[in-house]
């Protein structure tokens, strides 16, 4: 009798709420902190990578590319992440094909918003249960957006998602300015993820990826992100 | 008869100095009767972005109204206009989704496109599956191909102001309307500048 069935847990409560999306977001408060900055000349995105520690961190990427100028972070359901992440790239990749010129940052995003609002309205899905922070850069600079489970999205110049997000934003608030450059703004991301972190940051337990003048989004190295840990102290 | 030869027509763009330039005949005919003298077949995409259309008239139209449905909703979607080269491409693939069972155009784009904030004339063709070809002197579509692959062989030089590439290519179509039966009445010229389009009407033989 039940497989008849097959609607939509995102029906409306009587206070014009859909509970299956309010019960994502706490999914996603419950994930380890991701952050993001857009720098005037580039945009940085961070991330707690902290994994038991006999876990091999080196096996597992918590920030991944959706297309050579275009990548993206999460917070919540690593294995939500990884599907919208492949629809992702696959989306773009059509658009190559079909225009042989990259598709826009807010094309990406708005493709990954529609596949994350499509999962809030059918039947027998659940909404995904990650936020994403897309970063990339464009013929209209250097961009940064945010996706919710909802489908909703909007750019941001900083943003934090996240177990420490309310905390994170208080900080990139104040530290925020207009004319950063992305050095700047990567000493920043890293600072902001310090003041949540628990016990001692290394390069093996975050992660960060930076994309700049050159167009190229790209994952920094361990080696890298320690010389710049070094720096900080 | 060959399909692509039902109707007629004939296209030819070539590049100049800074400028590009597009033209037409106008006659549109069934086989051996003319039916109109006024139907031309190149089209403005936008202002950057010109597309001219060969081969069967019914192809003609549909391919047009589709590829222009198609930038309309680009223009909506990316809120900007569709460069030439984009545009090209777009053409080539919306041929090729029709592999097996293809539209019997050939279209010829030409326009200028943005290199390094610096604006460049712009051609392409592609034959009726999509198989595109770029290059930086001319190109021609329909039954009237070998006259004009005569005459701009001949005439074209590189780097012609605007006056003479209008003149180049007027007279390069002019000519070789008279070596095509199903081709001819008459010519429309558009000649594109940064600063802005021309069109000119030309009498040609009207036979």
């Amino acid at each position: 009798m039940g497989e008849q069935y097959s609607f939509s847990l995102t029906t409306f409560s009587p206070s014009g709420k859909l509970v299956q999306i309010e019960y994502a977001l706490h999914a996603v408060s419950a994930g380890a902190t991701a952050l993001a900055i857009k720098a005037k000349n580039g945009v940085v995105i961070a991330t707690e990578k902290k994994f038991p520690t006999l876990m091999d961190e080196t096996s597992i990427s918590k920030i991944g590319l959706l297309t050579p100028h275009t990548g993206m972070v999460y917070a919540g359901m690593g294995p939500d992440s990884r599907v919208l992440l492949r629809s992702g790239r696959k989306k773009a990749e059509e658009y190559f094909r079909f225009y042989k010129d990259p598709i826009p940052v807010v094309g990406v995003v708005k493709e990954l918003a529609s596949v994350m609002q499509e999962f809030t309205q059918s039947g027998g899905v659940r909404p995904f249960g990650v936020s994403l922070l897309i970063a990339g850069y464009d013929e209209k600079g250097p961009q940064l957006y945010q996706v919710d489970p909802s489908g909703s999205y909007w750019a941001w110049k900083a943003s934090a998602i996240g177990k420490n997000m309310i905390n994170a934003k208080t900080f990139l608030e104040k530290r925020y300015s207009e004319d950063l450059d992305l050095e700047d703004a990567i000493h920043t991301a890293i600072l902001t993820l310090k003041e949540g972190f628990e016990g001692l940051m290394t390069e093996h337990n975050i992660e960060i990826g930076i994309i700049g003048n050159d167009r190229q989004f790209r994952v920094l190295t361990p080696p890298q992100v320690k010389d710049y840990l070094t720096v900080l102290g | 008869m060959s399909i692509m030869e039902y109707n007629g027509g004939a296209v030819v763009t070539m590049i100049g100095k800074n400028c590009v330039a597009i033209a037409s005949d106008l006659r549109f005919g069934v086989q051996s009767a003319t039916i109109s003298t006024n139907n031309p077949k190149v089209f403005k995409i936008n202002d950057r972005c010109f597309l001219g259309l060969s081969g069967l008239a019914t192809d003609i139209e549909t391919l047009y109204e589709k590829l222009v449905f198609r930038v309309n909703l680009y223009k909506l979607r990316e809120e900007r206009d569709i460069s030439p080269r984009v545009f090209s491409n777009m053409v080539a693939s919306t041929l090729y989704e029709k592999r097996f069972g293809p539209y019997f155009t050939e279209p010829v784009i030409c326009g200028l496109e943005e290199v390094d904030g610096v604006l460049k004339p712009y051609i392409s063709a592609t034959d009726l599956i999509g198989a595109p070809v770029y290059t930086d002197d001319f190109l021609m579509t329909g039954p009237c191909n070998p006259a004009l692959y005569g005459m701009c062989e001949t005439m074209w030089r590189p780097n012609l102001e605007p006056d003479a590439l209008f003149e180049t290519v007027s007279q390069c179509l002019l000519s070789s309307l008279d070596r095509d039966a199903i081709s001819g009445w008459g010519a429309m010229v558009y000649l594109i500048t940064p600063e802005n389009v021309t069109v000119k009407k030309l009498q040609g033989r009207q036979d």
